[in-house]
């Protein structure tokens, strides 16, 4: 469903993004790990649009993301979950979601897509007319996830969903991230936490420095020495 | 004068200053540049009501609404052709450009309406009333100044809280590449926060040159720069904020022209500015930047 092909992407001279290539099945959830300053936000900005690549492909159901602006690519269905959460701190939690729907125009629908969201996160019907900025980290990226889903997408881009969490939150998070992915969501993964996103990946690519240096089933990669030992602390 | 006359006439003349505030701060708010061309538009706004009126001799209210229509159509293209470009800019390119577009505005009125101040005529037709057996006088154009810019004030505050324009307007201010991925397009909102501050420097110029109605290519830069005062004074990026600080500001400037000094009227409303800005530079309502975790 998404293809990136010889992907490549500078800031300014620097190359950050080395010529990569992978691909996104239906239905699967897909782990990109490595190291700080892999290049692994990078290339989810690079494939909802905030980049422009210099050379490369993202092809999604038959079109090249690269050709079309920014701001059509969510009412395609791709929604992106961005580091750090980024959810609107002047808006109440309600507001924020219905950002997240800003782009449909079936106000019933998106009525029951809140519904939905609601019903994954109750903390967020709970704090409904919370101010968003005033929300625990946890609570932000519950709110930044429910958001990426009043979209409605077909595949949601999700950027270090565990940054900065408890253990405990940790764990939920990863659990809510297989649960809307059985529900029929293509999930793809950024993760520092390599162990966590492995075990609940389909398949994974490893990233080194702007090139994909290792990829495939990702139960196999865990138990791969090398990824072991970089990435896993084993 | 009395000193409620004098109280009235300054609330007037900050309603005018409020207004065009308003196109200051939500300029700032959204684009994060300081437009320093607002001011000129004003002063296009007022040619263009001199001049339908003087030689086409149409109804006032009609001549204001082209003028709106105009100076929105003119907001739209400064922001497409001089700002748009630099949106990846350092700031300071944007001021200086921004400069620059004032001077354009100024001496392109000046190549066709010449050196020689106009003298504008009243849009507003209402009467003057008197009060308390004619000890406070309240002007037509005060009568129409304030009640309008209370209804622009809260017609912009429920278009911004509850449209999907003005909620996009308040995500794109915020962070521009969270609104980007919720499917905003950032290029059209800045482009409709141009084309409303514009239209809102029309309703400025025509209240503003009804009452002082010396009308040159200059009469823009000073209101303008009064206004921004307003709008740092209120806390910029606030749209209340502008109104409090446009308000205060016209009541501190006709006060002290009345009590303290005419000359130094200008020079009191800066230093106001300033002694603000010491005690509290985010402006009265300027909101701290929240520290995310």
């Amino acid at each position: 469903m998404l293809e990136v092909k010889d992907l490549q992407v500078y800031y300014g001279v620097i190359q950050a993004i080395k010529g990569i290539s992978f691909k996104v099945n239906e239905g699967e959830i897909i782990a990109l790990i490595g190291a700080n300053g892999a290049g692994k936000t990078t290339i989810l900005h690079t494939v909802t649009g905030l980049i422009s690549p210099k050379q490369g492909e993202i092809v999604y159901d038959g079109a090249d993301l690269t050709k079309i602006p920014a701001h059509k690519i969510v009412s395609m269905g791709l929604a992106h979950v961005p580091e750090g959460r980024r959810v609107f701190s002047q808006l109440s939690v309600y507001e924020n979601l219905l950002m997240g729907a800003f782009t449909r125009n079936d106000k019933g629908e998106t009525m029951d897509t809140l519904q939905q969201v609601f019903k994954r996160f109750p903390r967020l019907e709970e704090r409904r007319n919370q101010m968003a900025g005033t929300l625990s980290g946890g609570e932000q990226q519950m709110l930044a996830m429910g958001r990426a889903l009043m979209s409605k997408p077909r595949i949601i881009l999700m950027d270090e969903p565990s940054m900065g969490l408890s253990p405990i939150l940790v764990e939920e998070v990863f659990d809510i991230i297989q649960s809307i992915n059985k529900s029929g969501t293509t999930v793809l993964l950024v993760e520092q936490n390599a162990k966590k996103a492995l075990s609940i990946a389909h398949r994974a690519y490893v990233l080194e420095t702007g090139n994909i240096v290792l990829e495939g089933d990702a139960k196999k990669l865990m138990n791969d020495e090398s990824v072991k030992k970089a990435y896993l602390g084993e | 004068m009395s000193f409620i006359t004098y109280l009235i006439n300054g609330i007037s003349l900050g309603s005018v200053y409020s207004i065009i505030a308003l196109g200051y701060t939500m300029v700032y708010g959204i684009a994060k540049m300081l437009n320093f061309a607002h001011g000129d538009v004003i002063m296009i706004g007022g040619y263009i009501i001199f001049t339908i009126m003087s030689t086409m001799g149409l109804n006032p209210i009609l001549a204001v609404v082209i003028s709106i229509i105009l100076c929105t159509l003119l907001g739209i293209t400064i922001e497409g052709i001089a700002y748009k470009p630099l949106r990846r800019a350092p700031s300071l390119a944007v001021l200086i450009t921004a400069i620059g577009v004032s001077y354009l505005l100024q001496n392109i009125a000046l190549l066709i309406f010449g050196a020689e101040a106009k003298s504008f005529t009243s849009v507003i037709p209402i009467k003057p009333i008197s009060l308390v057996g004619g000890r406070i006088t309240i002007s037509g154009e005060t009568l129409v100044t304030i009640p309008l810019c209370i209804l622009i004030m809260t017609g912009l505050t429920i278009f911004i809280k509850k449209s999907k324009t003005g909620r996009g307007m308040i995500a794109v201010s915020e962070d521009k590449d969270a609104a980007i991925l919720m499917g905003i397009n950032v290029n059209k909102t800045i482009a409709i926060t141009f084309a409303i501050g514009s239209a809102l420097a029309a309703i400025a110029s025509a209240l503003m040159f009804s009452t002082y109605t010396n009308l040159s290519s200059t009469s823009g830069a000073m209101p303008g720069i009064k206004a921004f005062v307003a709008a740092v004074f209120g806390g910029i990026g606030s749209i209340p904020g502008a109104m409090i600080g446009g308000i205060l500001l016209g009541v501190i400037e006709i006060l002290s022209r009345a009590y303290i000094s005419t000359q130094l009227g200008d020079a009191i409303v800066f230093l106001i500015l300033i002694i603000v800005l010491l005690v509290k530079p985010t402006g009265i309502l300027g909101k701290k930047i929240q520290e995310k975790v």
